[in-house]
């Protein structure tokens, strides 16, 4: 089953010109800077941009080709936009049950009660949408695009006018509803961080055309992977968080590759999670530091070792558990430490640096 | 009442008549076009919007002139009605009707039109997502989310078809009972010296007009819609 989409189009200086299946699972982002084409390329899947000559196919359905038109209200699609796009004229209440209502009973497949637990919402239904939050409006929004019941959910830069605070309350939400929905999930992004967080395939765009579709473990084992450009190299650990010890701390991964996470309230125990390690937060050690503040020490064999970039290098490196962490260090480091693919190392993480 | 005569009350109703028939028509016309110019990227929406404006600036015996000659018996419009052995439409209140859509057409496509850019494709897109169809969105979302424009495009259209004056003496004349509306009585009142009962006609009229632009504005205020 696969979401295939292909699609031309001239606007003014603006080309798009894309061809792609998406798989019909888990999260797919569609990644680029702003001006790329991805919103556009989103609005021609969802059947809000009537593009002459494109075709859009959900799995064995036709929505788009030659003069068939399956219109946006017939296709079964969650959308969530950018900005506050609730219904101003009615409550919270109002604005989840819009599309429930609409929804044939057969077809449904979540209540509003379990929507509202699910989303932190429940004591908000009876307010006036202005008396919300961005946070809670986004909430709300994402509450009733699943209240339809979709096939397919496509989030456009649902994250982009929040604020930090805000987005780390939402973030946990949405990866709830990848894994607990069971929708697959079309994300538009230009944040790297999201795309670490939450994607499991990403399509890399550039003016208008598609550069790349690949996994989120291929996207982030290149060195020049276009998700480093803002912050740096970064790794994605997954794993599944333990019970907070006496210390406050909580283990996240298994024996022999484990991490103590501090405050990671958002996350509760016993679920699968993903940690976002920077590169430059992790430094490597041939033997295991004791006396040193600190606390995560894991312990990795170095895979490959790239070319300097601005006077640092990317190491890359196996941890106990198979999943890649990439550290960064100057070239002057790998010398005198005598690194090399095969070494076994240390490679010693900042707490802090697994906040997120 | 009022030491108005019977004819004054016939041409009051007939005038009330025009009106409604005049605004509840036009609801329904100008909804689509406003919507159409408000959406819309072509280039024939300038056009549209220009032709929609014309009464605004046409002298209203020019627009009569022409209705006179399309609607009369010899007419395109007119012609194909007399040979479908009906009647044709000058001189008729059926006629002035017409007449009247077109003339306060602007006063309705323009405040809805207005009402529509404001409303943006959000919450239209954000419905059909969430699985209604264009009725159901209109009814449901682009009506309540708009009403105050269509309550200011309702009352001006209302308001401006009562001072229509130039169009209806073209093409309707002034029969009484069927085109002789209180514009056009009291025009019949001046003329015939009867200052009395034209002072009286007007009054009414100055203070009706007052009104529904004190309604218009206070609208305007509440709902934020931009003024026509």
């Amino acid at each position: 089953m696969s979401l295939s989409v292909r699609a031309r189009l001239q606007r003014g200086s603006f080309t798009l010109d894309a061809a792609i299946d998406l798989p019909l699972e888990g999260v797919t982002s569609l990644f680029g800077r702003s001006g790329c084409g991805k919103t556009t390329l989103l609005r021609i899947i969802a059947g809000l941009e009537k593009v002459r000559g494109a075709e859009v196919r959900f799995g064995d359905r036709i929505w788009q080709q030659a003069r068939h038109f399956v219109p946006l209200h017939k296709r079964r699609i969650g959308l969530v936009f950018q900005e506050h796009s609730l219904l101003q004229h009615l409550s919270v209440r109002g604005n989840l049950l819009y599309g429930y209502k609409r929804t044939p009973k057969k077809l449904r497949r979540l209540e509003l009660g379990e929507a509202t637990e699910m989303l932190g919402i429940s004591e908000l239904l009876d307010r006036p949408i202005d008396q919300l939050s961005g946070g809670q409006r986004q909430r709300v929004s994402l509450g009733r695009a699943l209240l339809t019941s979709p096939e397919l959910l496509l989030l456009d830069e649902p994250l982009a006018a929040l604020d930090t605070q805000t987005k780390r309350e939402i973030i946990p939400f949405l990866s709830r509803m990848a894994g607990e929905a069971g929708v697959p999930i079309v994300l538009v992004t230009h944040a790297p961080d999201e795309v670490e967080r939450l994607a499991d395939q990403v399509v890399f765009m550039r003016e208008g055309r598609i550069d790349r579709s690949e996994t989120l473990r291929e996207a982030l084992s290149r060195p020049d992977s276009p998700l480093f450009a803002d912050a740096g190299a970064a790794s994605v650990l997954e794993g599944v968080l333990g019970r907070e010890n006496e210390h406050g701390l909580k283990p996240f991964g298994g024996e022999g590759a484990r991490l103590w996470l501090p405050d990671a309230a958002t996350v509760s125990a016993g679920k699968q999670t993903r940690v976002r390690i920077l590169a430059r937060d992790v430094s490597l050690a041939l033997d295991d530091p004791r006396r040193i503040s600190i606390q995560n020490h894991l312990h990795a064999v170095i895979e490959r070792i790239d070319p300097p970039r601005n006077g640092r290098c990317v190491v890359a490196t196996r941890t106990a558990d198979g999943q890649m962490l990439l550290a960064e260090v100057t070239p002057w480091a790998i010398r005198q430490l005598g690194l090399e693919p095969g070494t076994h190392i240390y490679a010693l993480i900042k707490s802090v640096a697994l906040m997120e | 009442m009022l030491g108005l005569g019977p004819e004054d009350w016939q041409a009051i109703e007939l005038t009330l008549r025009l009106c409604l028939y005049t605004t509840i028509i036009l609801l329904v016309i100008a909804t689509p076009i406003a919507w159409w110019l408000a959406s819309g990227r072509s280039a024939a929406r300038v056009v549209v919007q220009a032709i929609v404006a014309l009464p605004l600036v046409l002298p209203p015996t020019v627009l009569g002139f022409y209705l006179l000659i399309v609607l009369g018996p010899r007419g395109f419009v007119g012609g194909t009605l007399e040979s479908m052995g009906l009647h044709h439409l000058a001189f008729t209140f059926e006629g002035i009707l017409v007449a009247s859509v077109l003339y306060s057409m602007p006063f309705a496509v323009q405040p809805l039109t207005e009402a529509f850019n404001n409303l943006g494709r959000r919450p239209v897109e954000v419905a059909s997502s969430l699985g209604a169809n264009l009725f159901d969105r209109f009814f449901t979302v682009i009506l309540p989310l708009t009403r105050g424009g269509f309550v200011v495009a309702a009352t001006l259209t209302f308001a401006h078809t009562i001072g229509e004056f130039g169009v209806i003496l073209m093409l309707g004349g002034s029969i009484p009972g069927e085109t002789k509306v209180l514009s056009v009585l009291i025009y019949d009142h001046a003329e015939a010296m009867n200052y009395e009962a034209a002072h009286r006609l007007s009054l009414m009229l100055v203070i009706f007009a007052f009104l529904t632009l004190f309604v218009v504005y206070s609208i305007t205020r509440r709902f934020r819609v931009a003024k026509v």
